[in-house]
């Protein structure tokens, strides 16, 4: 036994690595583009986003005064920190608070070339260091003639800005807001502009709810027909619906655009609601029942025997009992009816005003605006920030939902 | 905002709606068709008990009538009667969209994913389930494996894409090449037939969460007598793992690996935002949608009846299964 002891502990690490591999592979895309969507526009094509807590280095052509040089031994030595001279009166306050040099050179023609801590020589035979930390060592067989006017990289800080979120709901970068609220422009008409994203963000919101719920009420009626009622074809009812649940969507919309035009609904809202009612039933009515069939069978009978009719049991009883299984189905559809792009573009007009995010990012930004990553990144977070949210606080009613689908 | 009140007003009327339906259908059916009251009472009580499961039914069967079955025949009907059909006789759609090179390497690419899609998952599912059974911190991983789930078809092709970038300051497969000393980016979606495993990726990273989080509930439930009894014999690891377990949960291996190959039939999100300008990436959904939009019915129709024919195996596999857990 002391074998496989020992083999168990050689494989633990191996394992913690292992999951450790797969969940960094599984979530570095996610970070990657969560990153890039906080970075400024210039720096996310500058640098990679794994540099952006780095920040970025920006080059600067510094004058470091040459007052403070001693001459020894018929050398003049210059010891100074960059950062304490006068140098640095033209950079960025949040650049010379970060304090790190990136590179520096000593010819303006090449630019900073040398790594910081290592030596560079001027034409003039100076011999220059400059650490990380700003420390200048300069020595030269000549008095110096004024201050060493040398290329020097510094390090800028991470610059994380809310800016491309603001840019991509108003369509307006931030000059473009200023000066449309200048001529008059309310941040409202900004909002909900043709472009902007924030109006598909609404119509999302509009889709998804009203889809979410009505086929909860429609399911839970029929489920508990079926769990708790006898009558002759119900085998058969269940089996459609098990059946109907791997029906490809695709084979019902050239029929329902036929049906909806016919019957006056056309491509609007009332449309896509009853095409998500109607695509959600299988699954509603087949994860309900599953659950339904489960509840105690004495609490049902004694409430017949007491006199209960059926809808009042349904009402008092099995539905609040349901509510794990309600849950479950809940977030199965609103994550479904949130992220569909599929069922919108058959059962919405594709005008402005009643588009969704999915539709708004593959027609409108990829096709115009596909190398514009500030732009995309943010679109994409705006669009699973909620499913995200969902699926972190409810995490446990959907892994039982998929559970009572498949496994028994 | 107007669809916003509109939104709120469908929800109103839509839940409270059902529940008057239900409700006063109930009092109709026990009060006025047949009152348990009077001569007949016993009789009447049976009737209404005969049509009591219709009431509780009917939005129901209406709505998946109306929504599901009629389409599936209405599809197969207008395949075969609309569009050139109407003038070439009943399998002409069927004959024009399978002598078109497109829609055949539409009907390759949507082999592929099949193949390749439902096994990658099921297999990194598998993998991801078993390493994080016995780990303390296995459930953060687990969730973390899982979240892509949440994420749109849309959203996931978006960090994919991001992922792809030519650009080796951006896309992160270009700068690890670059780690390995290439000097420039490549493009890496250019519409080579190869170019479909990129966008499978996106797909097998979101469902590999779903695989692991019903295979790692199926591994849970394998009787530990069996694995102690296997230990006692001298198996190691793998052979516990290969012999052992994989042969018990081998019923829930095909219910995931067939409820992927569902998903990858009627998957149309990430081609569309990955590789729409690309004809050798074209899937049947993507296929069917341009002719969808372009009004052309009967080739439309056609091949959502072929994708349905896909799934048919399928369908009559599940409803075995659920008639025999029935019994």
């Amino acid at each position: 036994m002391d074998n496989i002891a020992g083999q168990k502990s050689g494989l633990g690490i191996v394992t913690h690595l292992a999951v450790l591999l797969l969940v960094i592979l599984w979530i570095v895309p996610t970070v990657g583009l969560l990153v890039t969507s906080f970075r400024d526009q210039d720096a996310i094509s500058q640098s990679g986003w794994w540099r952006a807590l780095q920040g970025a280095p920006q080059p600067f052509i510094l004058s470091i005064p040459t007052d403070g040089a001693e001459e020894a031994a018929g050398e003049y030595r210059l010891a100074v920190n960059l950062f304490e001279t006068d140098a640095i009166a033209s950079v960025p306050a949040s650049v010379v608070e970060a304090g790190r040099v990136a590179a520096f050179g000593t010819s303006r023609l090449r630019g900073a070339d040398t790594d910081p801590g290592e030596t560079a020589e001027t034409r003039d035979g100076t011999l220059i260091t400059i650490t990380r930390d700003g420390e200048v060592t300069a020595v030269s067989p000549e008095p110096f003639d004024g201050p060493l006017s040398l290329p020097v990289e510094l390090m800028a800080p991470p610059q994380l800005t809310l800016e491309n979120y603001a840019e991509v709901l108003t369509d307006r970068n931030a000059e473009e807001r200023a000066a449309a609220l200048e001529r008059g422009q309310s941040l409202d008409s900004m909002l909900f502009s043709d472009e902007a994203l924030f109006g598909p963000f609404v119509n999302t919101l509009t889709v998804s709810i009203p889809a979410t719920i009505i086929p909860i009420v429609i399911a839970a009626f029929a489920a508990y027909a079926l769990a708790w009622m006898e009558f002759p074809g119900r085998g058969l009812l269940i089996a459609i619906v098990v059946g109907l649940l791997v029906v490809p969507l695709q084979l019902a919309f050239v029929p329902l655009t036929i049906i909806h035009s016919w019957i006056g609904i056309g491509k609007s809202f009332l449309g896509i609601w009853l095409a998500h009612t109607g695509f959600g039933l299988p699954l509603a009515i087949y994860l309900l029942r599953n659950y339904m069939v489960g509840l105690p069978r004495d609490i049902i009978e004694n409430a017949k025997v007491d006199g209960a009719t059926d809808f009042e049991i349904f009402v008092r009883i099995v539905l609040p009992l349901s509510f794990p299984a309600l849950a479950s189905f809940a977030i199965f559809q609103f994550l479904w009816t949130w992220n569909d792009l599929l069922v919108a573009s058959v059962f919405l007009p594709s005008d402005a005003e009643s588009t969704v995010m999915t539709r708004f990012v593959v027609t409108n930004l990829l096709g115009s605006r596909g190398g514009e990553w500030h732009i995309l990144a943010a679109a994409a977070f705006v669009m699973i920030a909620l499913p995200l949210i969902v699926f972190f606080t409810m995490q446990r009613y959907l892994v039982r939902g998929l559970l009572a689908g498949s496994v028994k | 905002m107007s669809v916003v009140i509109t939104g709120i007003v469908t929800i109103i009327v839509g839940v409270g709606g059902m529940f008057a339906y239900f409700w006063l259908s109930n009092l109709l059916l026990d009060r006025v068709l047949f009152p348990a009251s009077g001569d007949d009472i016993g009789k009447n009580i049976r009737r209404a008990d005969a049509v009591r499961p219709w009431l509780f039914l009917a939005p129901a069967i209406l709505a998946l009538g109306l929504y599901l079955v009629v389409p599936v025949f209405y599809s197969a009907w207008l395949s075969f009667t609309s569009g050139i059909a109407a003038r070439n006789g009943v399998f002409a759609n069927y004959a024009a969209i399978f002598q078109n090179g497109t829609f055949r390497t539409a009907l390759l690419n949507n082999l592929l994913w099949v193949l390749v899609v439902p096994a990658a998952s099921t297999f990194f599912g598998l993998l991801a389930a078993q390493l994080t059974d016995r780990l303390s911190w296995g459930n953060i991983a687990k969730s973390l494996i899982f979240m892509p789930m949440a994420i749109s078809f849309v959203g996931a092709s978006l960090i994919w894409r991001f992922v792809y970038d030519p650009n080796m300051n951006v896309g992160v497969v270009n700068a690890i090449r670059g780690l390995f000393g290439a000097e420039s980016g490549v493009t890496l979606i250019d519409g080579q037939i190869v170019d479909s495993f990129l966008l499978m990726v996106v797909l097998i990273w979101i469902q590999t969460g779903f695989a692991m989080v019903i295979l790692s509930a199926a591994l849970r439930g394998v009787p530990d007598e069996t694995v102690e009894a296997a230990i006692v014999d001298g198996a190691n690891p793998f052979q516990i793992f290969f012999k052992i377990k994989v042969p018990q949960i081998m019923p829930t291996i095909l219910v995931v690996w067939t409820t992927i190959t569902i998903l990858v039939l009627k998957v149309y999100d990430i081609v569309a935002a990955m590789g729409n300008q690309y004809r050798n990436l074209e899937i049947l959904p993507t296929q069917m949608m341009q002719y969808f939009d372009s009004g052309n019915y009967g080739f439309a129709t056609a091949i959502s009846v072929v994708i349905m024919v896909l799934v048919l195996p399928v369908m009559i596999w599940n409803i075995r299964q659920a008639r025999a857990e029935l019994r």
